[in-house]
């Protein structure tokens, strides 16, 4: 079954719920297999089955109350955001465990979560994000700009929470 | 202000989406610029920490097989309602001979089927090819001692086609030969079996069925059955189905 472990996983994260990610895998090859006479022949075979489970899990009922959580801002005009001089990646990295940046991804609003695994998980080329999320490229690049730099805010916020439970507990053993 | 501009490019850097000339450019940059090299060393580490991170859930073999019955299953069931509609049709005008022509184009559709899954399956995947190469004389010896037959690859210079490498396959359990070769940005697939060893016996006149949607050409030569499948124009496919006929 060709992308099988790859859409599971991608389901995984959409659902995140193992049953849920189980059926919306097991339609979406069902879809697939269904309406194989609807693939185009010439265009991209991967980004057509990850529309169909995106497709599918957008029309479920998880998938219908994730995405009516959009975020506030505007995405279509967002510019760029540039970074500051001291950048607290290297640091972050360092410190953070697989586990923190799994949190601070379930944490992304599901559009720009869906990006940014298809970007950096998948490798797909902004041009295969656009196909799949069935989004212009522009929107594309500022969903990935938005959802990389609200991954950043969230590991700097919850690195300094760590760093200030830890002076803490230095403060309180140095006073005993 | 140079850096500025760089650093809202950084990211569209990484993910490989600039230009030649503007990674170039960018290259030559980070050479001398400290805080462009620091900024994009971080941003290469937090994306090898998300694609890390975002390979988190792996189905379990139960869940496997259990698509993999469903799929079977549904293939099966939709098999069965042409079958019978097809041996209603054949009571009402000869029975006998239609019945054992309909499994005949059954088993047949079935292998083409078969074949253009493989064809899409295996350009849908990341890595298409075992043995990368456009040089017949790499390829065609790296298949000896994993098939049990040897071919001719024909001699592509002054043609269209570039070969792009190859892959062991199989069509039901009988092993064989995937070549993919490449023209004008399409690409081709090439399978070579051996004929006794096929799960149903193709005519030499068997055509693929219309609602495969690729051109395809298939014939039998000293043993072994050729399908050539592709997207690209049924003419590249003819003409590369020649090419391979008339190989030494």
């Amino acid at each position: 079954m060709p992308l099988f472990d790859q859409l599971y996983n991608f389901a995984s994260w959409l659902t995140q719920n193992r049953e849920d990610a189980e059926d919306l895998v097991q339609e979406t090859y069902a879809k697939a297999l269904k309406g194989f006479s609807s693939f185009q022949v010439g265009t991209n075979f991967r980004a057509w089955m990850y529309r169909i489970l995106r497709n599918t899990f957008l029309t479920s009922r998880s998938g219908l109350k994730a995405a009516s959580t959009v975020p506030l801002d505007s995405e279509d005009d967002a510019q760029e955001l540039a970074v500051e001089n001291e950048t607290p990646e290297t640091i972050l990295v360092r410190s953070c465990s697989s586990q923190l940046v799994q949190s601070a991804i379930d944490n992304l609003p599901m559009h720009y979560r869906e990006a940014l695994l298809l970007c950096e998980v998948e490798e797909m080329s902004y041009q295969e994000i656009a196909e799949t999320l069935s989004i212009p490229i522009g929107t594309v690049m500022s969903r990935l700009s938005r959802a990389r730099h609200t991954l950043r805010d969230h590991l700097v916020r919850k690195l300094q929470r760590t760093e200030a439970v830890l002076e803490g507990a230095r403060e309180i053993n140095h006073g005993l | 202000m140079v850096c500025e501009s760089w650093r809202e490019k950084l990211d569209t850097y990484h993910d490989g989406e600039l230009s030649e000339r503007q990674i170039r450019t960018f290259d030559a940059h980070v050479r001398t610029c400290l805080a462009c090299s620091a900024d994009a060393l971080a941003r290469v580490q937090m994306k090898r920490a998300i694609q890390v991170a975002g390979k988190r859930f792996t189905p379990n073999a139960e869940f496997r097989k259990r698509v993999q019955q469903s799929i079977a299953a549904k293939r099966e069931r939709s098999f069965h309602l042409g079958w019978i509609l097809a041996a209603a049709a054949a009571v009402f005008l000869v029975v006998g001979t239609l019945t054992s022509t309909y499994v005949g184009i059954r088993s047949r559709d079935r292998i083409f089927s078969e074949i253009a899954d493989l064809h899409v399956a295996t350009l849908a995947s990341s890595s298409p090819v075992d043995v990368i190469s456009t040089d017949r004389h790499t390829v065609k010896p790296w298949f000896q001692g994993r098939i049990p037959f040897a071919f001719n690859l024909p001699d592509l210079q002054n043609s269209e086609f570039t070969l792009l490498g190859g892959r062991m396959t199989y069509l039901g359990q009988t092993p064989g030969a995937h070549l993919i070769y490449d023209a004008r940005k399409h690409h081709i697939s090439v399978f070579v079996f051996q004929e006794r060893s096929l799960p149903a016996r193709l005519d030499e006149d068997s055509r693929a069925p219309k609602q495969l949607s690729f051109n395809m050409e298939t014939w039998s030569q000293d043993g072994l059955r050729y399908f050539v499948i592709g997207d690209a124009s049924a003419a590249d496919v003819d003409s590369l189905a020649k090419l391979l006929k008339a190989a030494p």
